[in-house]
């Protein structure tokens, strides 16, 4: 932050070359290999739009307002998911990581259910909820709940206790403590549950709107192999690429901002 | 050399009655006694150091000052209060420091006061007041992990007296700074408590720290901790860096040197 000029992360130009370099090299590989029809055995390239049309398919589909609506409603489903799931998950993880009676309570169903992939619950949650809809924001819930709420459990039994000991030494009460120790030394652990929770709820969304949804980047992915529009299907997933990317994005700027305490310059 | 800050009255409290003190660590067959019938007790702003061979409890009996452990037979005191708990009243200060990584080193200090329900521009204002007595003025909005070990102890021991405390206690405080520095914290330490002089129980097992500080030592057999000596030291006040090297310092540290040697005897010396 303070000392931009010594940033190790930093890189020379020449490396920075090398890199853009490597990108377009990959490109121009995939662009031999869908205009030649390459065909590798194991793989092909045969039915492989090549670069250059996707390229107009992405044109095409921001110019329309269809990308709005899918990309609008994947958002709303994300949001409301994991969002449920930030507020359980956290609130579910101070309860088990402070009190061993919460513990007994909450943990041996959660573990129960944990091995389960968040993907499997799509038949019986398609069963369960009124709409789709639902049953969609449930999957991404499911995805999201476990990381968190397990990382969070991992931070806040993990507290040093000498900062408990010296807070309550200095006249702080319980509530102050979980609110002025607690939370801030569970933070850094809180927040690696949101990233992978993040990384498995989109995952999870996608998934469920192949199979379950009318609207959606999943389900315009998957439209567009059912209609054989081919070149759509890679716009799709560079699409669900990007809102990934940008989505943890957000949760490391927003950690970093929260705990400006982590990367302070050292100066002795 | 004698400035006081305002806010801070001088202590005419922190009166320590130690009677028949046992505490024992552990449970069912690993438990043991750690200190056994301690018995002392320590006047309003005196300063004393107890010392003694590693495992003789010292720390323990710290702890259970603060209040962080339960005593096992016995009580104390401060101030005829019987002691139940951890209170800012009794202020800790540990080997390693246990600042608050994410707060400034400001709002570390005014802990005790947020606590209180001090306003921030005033609790502010006296945490700087603090920093600037123990000669931090400056590090205000520095994280703890920007200071050096010596800076991070005494934004410990500023975090510790802005509550007012009717206690000092530290538990090897300087044990893991380096030589340089363990001896420019303990001068540090000494000018701090001769403008808030504040009764003090500081835990060590290096003798010259402990002659060099105190008023008074106790010196504590290996364990169970018992006290085997209990001295009142000749030593003027300010004292200077070359006392370590005069000779009723030496006496007295040949004497500590010889009890701490000493094996395992339980004969205790009347005072």
């Amino acid at each position: 932050m303070a000392a931009a000029g010594r940033n190790p992360d930093r890189l020379p130009r020449a490396r920075w070359l090398v890199r853009g370099f490597s990108i377009l090299a990959c490109v121009a590989l995939w662009q031999l290999a869908s205009s030649l029809h390459a065909n590798l055995g194991v793989v092909t390239f045969r039915n492989v739009p090549p670069p250059t049309e996707v390229a107009e398919s992405a044109v095409v589909l921001l110019k329309s307002p269809k990308l709005l609506a899918h990309v609008g409603s994947s958002l709303w489903r994300v949001f409301a998911g994991y969002g449920a799931a930030v507020v359980i998950g956290v609130a579910f993880g101070f309860a088990i990581g402070r009190s061993r009676a919460a513990g007994d309570l909450l943990l041996p169903p959660l573990e129960l259910l944990r091995p389960i992939p968040a993907v499997a619950w799509i038949p019986l949650s398609i069963l369960m909820f009124p709409s789709s809809e639902l049953s969609m924001i449930f999957i991404t819930f499911i995805g999201a709940l476990f990381p968190i709420v397990l990382n969070t459990v991992h931070g806040v039994a993990n507290i040093d206790r000498r900062l408990v000991a010296s807070a309550r030494s200095l006249g702080g009460t319980s509530v102050a403590i979980l609110w002025e120790v607690v939370l801030p030394g569970a933070a850094p652990s809180i927040v690696t549950g949101l990233a992978i929770g993040m990384g498995t709820s989109w995952f999870c969304l996608v998934t469920a709107e192949m199979i379950s949804g009318q609207f959606g980047i999943g389900y315009y992915t998957w439209e567009a192999y059912t209609l054989q529009n081919y070149a759509d299907i890679i716009v799709g997933m560079l699409v669900i690429g990007f809102l990934g990317m940008g989505s943890s994005w957000l949760l490391t700027t927003l950690g970093r901002y929260l705990m400006p305490w982590r990367r302070p310059a050292v100066v002795r | 050399m004698n400035i006081r800050i305002s806010d801070i009255p001088a202590q005419t409290v922190g009166r320590i009655d130690v009677a028949h003190l046992s505490i024992s660590l552990g449970e069912g067959a690993g438990a043991f006694e750690a200190v056994s019938d301690l018995q002392f007790t320590v006047e309003p702003g005196q300063f004393v150091c107890i010392l003694g061979p590693s495992g003789c409890g010292k720390s323990t009996l710290l702890g259970a000052l603060a209040g962080h452990l339960p005593v096992t037979h016995g009580q104390f005191t401060v101030d005829d209060r019987p002691v139940s708990g951890p209170s800012p009243d009794r202020g800790i200060v540990f080997q390693q420091h246990t600042l608050f990584p994410w707060k400034r080193v400001r709002d570390n200090v005014a802990f005790g006061p947020k606590m209180r329900g001090m306003g921030k521009a005033e609790r502010h204002r006296t945490a700087d007041k603090l920093l600037k007595l123990v000669g931090l003025s400056g590090f205000e909005r520095f994280y703890p992990s920007q200071l050096s070990g010596g800076m991070q102890q005494r934004v410990e021991i500023a975090r510790v007296l802005i509550n007012q405390p009717r206690v000092l206690l530290m538990d090897e405080p300087f044990s893991a700074l380096d030589a340089q520095t363990r001896s420019m914290m303990q001068e540090v330490l000494l000018d701090i408590w001769s403008k808030i002089p504040t009764t003090t129980v500081f835990v060590t097992h290096d003798i010259d720290e402990a002659l060099f500080l105190a008023d008074r030592i106790i010196v504590m057999s290996a364990r169970p901790g018992r006290v085997i000596e209990d001295t009142i030291l000749p030593f003027d006040r300010p004292r200077h860096p070359q006392l370590v090297t005069e000779n009723e310092f030496v006496r007295l540290k040949r004497h500590v040197l010889e009890l701490l040697r000493r094996p395992e005897e339980t004969s205790e010396r009347p005072r």
